[in-house]
């Protein structure tokens, strides 16, 4: 036994060098969005409550841990009750979670408008990929996984994960013009999925059946990561999601390609939408 | 065992020994024992498979397990340690305890108890045996969200009728409580002079009977969906996979009491014996338990804020869960303020204590940031959420409940358990988890998604640390095991009173607690 | 009676708990084995369980009546069997809540839902309304009249309510003929009512997979006709040891706990028939 803890404990020593070379992503990734801003916000200032909260009521319970010891001499007091400090811890509580409940209040009334939009994709999801549905601009198109399946590997075959996204890179990305409010009408055909971009702001569940929506802004262009955020079956992990903010004059550009693709494909490519009750 | 005076005990007499004596028992000890037994198997069990999850995600890409296998382990680990660690480690505390709290010779219904008890085996057979059924067993999480779980096989009616059996066990343990506390105290304990661990005990008792039969029409209505061809959670038919959500999280949040409420109950003990000072605010605890227990039945959508609820829905779950937080505080103040000016000494139940207290608030804060909508819509379903119930359960239910098996030892077996190995057991403990789960919190910021068995390789470093956190944690519960044995074999005998501030009952009997106890009632002062 | 005055009665080891256990694994295993491996299996599997359940409730009852009938119960023990008949009770309350609570789910939010303006995107042209076989199902359905048979069957159970509470005095005052004449009148109503639940069953024009209208209707008149069953059945009992003299006037807790559990399953019935069968 002694020396299992002791090969443990050279593999957690061995492991220590890592901590010096961890990219300390120790927070919610860059907001670029509106509500993602909020969002990272309103964590920070919770966050930062419960810690203080946190030091001033543990810091007088380790006073009292190491000040009154019987070690040191300590006689026990017999008070067991005081009305009046009991009400205080009571109530001051109270008002701090009035200052974090206001502010959040802000944020999910902001968050569940999803009123004039500037234009409106339709998302499906499916055990395991994508469907985007441009409504406006007639665009449509599946995204997958594009990680090789050698590199995840399986128990027999162990993988090398070696591409710098690896299981965060989809075939066709999702592209958005930047600066426009963008509604997402977010739905599923076999089981609950979930559309999750932590930078934009959105995590939403995609129910078999019923149209859910959301929407984010990308303030700036850029590439945003997310995954499936709910269980789906076997390639949960693998269900990826890349959105491309584009300046509006990009974003026609690939507009107008993704037509000149899906005409070219529309003779024979019809995926059929498989009904959802089919299961 | 003197049998000359006159009762009604049909017990007396015969003592069954050897395995009849354990399945016929009638015994509240007996029972007890083998429900803690039990949980502690379970929880080698279940720790067990998170330990294989912890090795699968020691580094990306897939080694050990197959996705498929992954998923299986993260429900059967959950509900294992849920159904099986949990609840019966607190109902085998219930058992020994409350009879001797409350002054009875035994509780209300003895031959039920037994039957509470011997639910359970089969019960745990149909979950872990479901692994060796064609398919394997059910990997929807431990939730069982349809449509992913219509899909299962074999497996997930195995689970289902586990899911009944264990209800089934939980209503009648939690009837024969009630019925204990209600109707079966010394004369002179009047319910606001009851010990906290009986008043935390009857509150999640009425907790369980108002929540597992709603479990129960759940996963019923799971059933007839997979086989009998009804529309609850199909859109098709006019249902809504979202409806079990909202019936399964209404028993989901107050059964999360459930495995808290006696934990509350179990520290308060513990820290007023060993500060030497009466519980600070006991008319306080009780009423804030009681709010805890109460409010637990409206918040339950905040485990749904991305399901797409209207703004009205959001924000009243939102209020509603942060309002938890004030008699959680209460609780956690007057905790201190019984610490505060007492002759403290740390032996280990203490040092489990203590811990409790502390990691429970970190547990309970990350709590707090979940119900806060907007932060929740990032954090849901990473491993943020992960962090957040492996403190309240780990350090929360677990650390009182090896607490409390610290502290009754003595009381249970006669003997005190090796003091040296326990202070070891716990700092080993509260170290590796920490190291097992405090990294989670920062996966979870950074968008770690949960119910995966591979991820993004800026996940590696801190997932590596909380691998070997998880090896180091799990190994350390050997030495609990082996000071319980030991405890068990020998040592030096406990006296009746066996802590130097230990106020009730259980400590008028002698140590160990004879076979029957109280066979009349004693007074109570 | 003498000797269990003011201490409480412990029963002896009993071996009925593990058998009780024996039968309900017999029958977890013939429900999978029914449902997977065939119907022979499942068959063995379930009337064993059920052919062990029998000789448990036949033994452990048989046990607490002789203990009973000897005077072994004191009035502390009574008090027990009242508070944990009470909360028995109340835990198939909620156990019907659930499926009451789809019922009110279903008829509220998700047909209401699933024909809005966003859903409509999935489900063109679907009306909501109730009663509702959902948007997908297209069978023609004729719902339940709340107004033939089932107010009969309210006619019948509630005036099987008053004869129980007939009985009852009767039991109380020692009017024998009186008791056994309620007795019989009230287990005659409920195998009235069960039979006439029977015929509506028969002559329904849908069934449990009529979208979540049948499975609400039938999952819930299902559960109740099981309660009512079972309530016959203890009623039986109940008549059988009032015909052997078991109970006398101050003592006759199973035949309270009985009429307890036949006055919820006639409030049940009520909340079925506004909700289920009227509104
Ligand atoms: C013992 C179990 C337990 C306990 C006690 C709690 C306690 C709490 N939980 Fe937790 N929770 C779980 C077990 C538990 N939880 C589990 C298992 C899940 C995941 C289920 C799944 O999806 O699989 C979960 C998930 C979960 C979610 C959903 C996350 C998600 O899926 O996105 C949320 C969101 O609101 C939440 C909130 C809370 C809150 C506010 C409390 C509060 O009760 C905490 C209150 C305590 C404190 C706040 C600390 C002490 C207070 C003070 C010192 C006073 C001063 C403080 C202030 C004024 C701030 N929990
Ligand atoms: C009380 C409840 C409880 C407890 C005690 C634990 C204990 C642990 N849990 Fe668990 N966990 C849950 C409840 C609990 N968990 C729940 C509810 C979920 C959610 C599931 C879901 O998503 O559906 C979850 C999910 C969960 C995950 C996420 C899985 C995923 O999302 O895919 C992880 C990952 O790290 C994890 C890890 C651990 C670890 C390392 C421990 C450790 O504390 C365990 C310590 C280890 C031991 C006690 C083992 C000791 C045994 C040995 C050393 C002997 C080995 C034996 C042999 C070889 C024969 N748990
Ligand atoms: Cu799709 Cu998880
Ligand atoms: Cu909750």
């Amino acid at each position: 036994m002694k020396k299992t803890l002791r090969q443990i404990a050279g593999t957690a020593l061995s492991s220590l060098p890592i901590l010096a070379l961890a990219n300390y992503d120790v927070n919610i990734p860059a907001p670029h969005s509106p509500i993602s801003d909020q969002i990272y916000g309103l964590h920070m200032e919770i966050l930062w409550v419960c810690l203080a909260i946190f030091v001033v009521v543990f810091g007088v319970m380790f006073y009292s841990v190491f000040a009154h010891r019987k070690s040191k001499g300590a006689v026990a007091a017999h008070f067991h009750e005081n009305t009046t400090i009991e009400i205080i811890w009571t109530l001051i509580p109270f008002l701090i979670l009035g200052f974090m409940a206001w502010p959040a209040t802000q944020t999910v009334l902001a968050m569940k408008d999803a009123s004039n939009p500037d234009m409106t994709i339709k998302v499906t999801a499916y055990q395991w990929m994508w469907q985007y549905e441009y409504l406006n601009d007639g665009v449509k198109f599946y995204s997958v996984l594009s990680t090789p399946r050698d590199q995840i590997g399986s128990t027999e075959q162990h993988g090398k994960p070696t591409n710098e996204h690896y299981l965060l890179e989809t075939d066709n990305n999702v592209v958005v013009p930047v600066g426009k409010k963008i509604r997402l009408l977010i739905t599923a055909n076999d089981v609950i999925h979930g559309w999750y971009v932590p930078q934009l702001g959105v995590n939403q569940y995609g129910i078999p059946g019923f149209i859910k929506d959301s929407w984010f802004k990308a303030n700036e262009p850029g590439v945003f990561r997310g995954q499936c955020s709910q269980i789906c079956g076997k390639e949960h992990g693998y269900m990826p999601i890349v959105v491309e903010a584009k300046s509006a004059e990009d974003y026609a550009v690939w507009v107008k390609e993704q037509k000149a693709k899906q005409a070219a494909a529309e003779s024979h490519d019809k995926v059929s939408l498989a009904d959802p009750v089919a299961r | 065992m003197e049998a000359t005076h006159d009762h009604a005990h049909d017990d007396h007499g015969h003592h069954p020994t050897g395995l009849v004596r354990y399945f016929f028992t009638t015994n509240h000890k007996d029972i007890g024992s083998m429900y803690l037994w039990f949980s502690l198997i379970m929880f080698f069990v279940g720790g067990f498979m998170a330990l294989v999850i912890r090795a699968e995600l020691f580094q990306p890409g897939i080694q050990i397990v197959n996705p498929d296998v992954f998923n299986q382990l993260t429900t059967i680990h959950a509900l294992v340690m849920i159904f099986g660690a949990v609840m019966p480690a607190f109902v085998g505390f219930a058992n020994w305890q409350i009879p001797l709290m409350v002054g009875a010779s035994d509780m209300a219904f003895a031959r039920m108890n037994n039957w509470s008890f011997w639910l359970m085996p089969p019960a745990a057979l149909l979950l872990v045996g479901s692994f060796l059924v064609p398919g394997g067993a059910a990997g929807s999480g431990w939730t069982l969200y349809p449509p992913l779980s219509i899909q299962g096989g074999i497996s997930v009616d195995m689970t289902i009728l586990a899911v009944h059996i264990m209800g089934a066990s939980s209503i009648m343990g939690s009837i024969n409580i009630v019925t204990t506390i209600l109707n079966m105290r010394a004369p002179g304990m009047t319910l606001m002079r009851m010990p906290m661990f009986v008043w935390t005990w009857l509150i999640t008792a009425y907790l369980l009977i108002a929540v597992m039969p709603v479990l129960a029409g759940a996963v019923t209505m799971l059933l007839t969906d997979r086989h009998f061809g009804t529309h609850f959670f199909n859109a098709a038919g006019g249902g809504d996979p979202t409806m079990f959500m909202h019936i399964f999280w209404f028993f989901g949040h107050p059964e999360v009491y459930i495995m808290i409420l006696p934990a509350f109950g179990i520290i308060s003990h513990i820290i007023p014996t060993f500060a030497r000072k009466p519980l600070f605010g006991y008319a306080s605890m009780v009423y804030a338990t009681s709010s805890i227990a109460l409010l637990s039945f409206i918040v339950w959508g905040h485990h749904m804020f991305t399901v797409g609820m209207p703004a009205a829905g959001n924000l009243f779950f939102m209020y509603a869960t942060m309002l938890i937080a004030v008699p959680t505080g209460v609780k956690v103040f007057n905790w201190i303020a019984t610490m505060w000016k007492g002759s403290m000494t740390f032996e280990t139940p203490m040092l489990f204590a203590v811990a409790f207290v502390s990691l429970f608030t970190i547990g309970g804060f990350s709590g707090l940031v979940l119900a806060i909508t907007p932060v929740d819509i990032t954090l849901h379903n990473t491993y943020y959420v992960v962090a957040h119930f492996h403190y309240v359960l780990f350090s929360g239910a677990i650390f009182s409940i090896m607490g409390g098996a610290y502290y009754w030892l003595p009381k249970w077996t006669g003997h005190m358990y090796d003091e040296k190995l326990g202070k070891v057991h716990f700092w080993l403990t509260a170290i590796s988890f920490n190291i097992t789960f405090f990294p989670q919190h920062f996966l979870g910021l950074a968008g770690m998604p949960r119910r995966i068995p591979d991820y993004a390789p800026q996940f590696t470093e801190f997932n590596q640390i909380s691998s070997v956190g998880a090896f180091l944690l799990g190994l350390s519960q050997l030495i609990f095991l082996y000071v319980i044995i030991k405890c068990i074999r020998g040592g030096v005998k406990a006296e009746a009173k066996s802590w130097e501030g230990a106020e009730g009952l259980e400590w008028t009997v002698p140590s160990p607690a004879p076979y029957h106890t109280f066979e009349t009632p004693p007074a109570f002062h | 009676m003498s000797t269990a005055h003011d201490v409480y009665y412990v029963p002896a080891p009993s071996k009925w708990p593990v058998v009780g256990s024996t039968a309900l694994f017999l029958l977890a295993i013939g429900m999978v084995s029914l449902l997977h491996w065939g119907k022979t299996p499942g068959l063995v599997f379930l009337a064993s369980g059920f052919a062990v359940l029998t000789y448990m409730l036949f033994g452990w009852f048989g046990n607490v009546i002789h203990e009973s009938v000897s005077g072994k119960y004191n009035a502390q023990v009574d008090a027990s069997f009242r508070w944990a008949m009470g909360w028995f009770i109340f835990s198939e309350v909620m156990f019907f809540a659930a499926f009451f609570g789809a019922l009110f789910y279903a008829r509220q939010m998700s047909v209401p839902v699933l024909g809005d303006l966003d859903n409509q995107l999935i489900w063109p042209g679907f009306k909501p309304g109730w009663p509702s076989e959902g948007p997908y199902l297209t069978e023609a359905f004729k719902p339940m009249e709340a107004w033939g048979l089932p107010a009969v069957n309210t006619l019948l159970l509630l005036t099987s309510g008053v004869t129980l509470t007939w009985a009852h005095h009767a039991l109380m005052e020692n009017k024998r003929t009186q008791l056994l004449i309620g007795m019989a009148a009230t287990i005659a109503l409920g195998l009235t009512f069960l039979f006439f639940q029977a015929t509506e069953y028969g002559e329904a024009a849908f069934s449990l997979s009529t979208g979540v209208y049948g499975a609400t209707f039938f999952l819930l008149t299902g559960f109740h006709g099981f309660h009512v069953t079972l309530g016959t059945l203890m009623l039986i009992v109940i008549l059988a040891r009032c015909g052997k003299g078991h109970f006398t006037p101050e003592h006759h807790f199973a035949f309270e706990a009985v009429a307890w559990y036949w006055h919820f399953v006639d409030v049940v019935w009520l909340g079925l028939f506004i909700f289920v069968y009227w509104m």
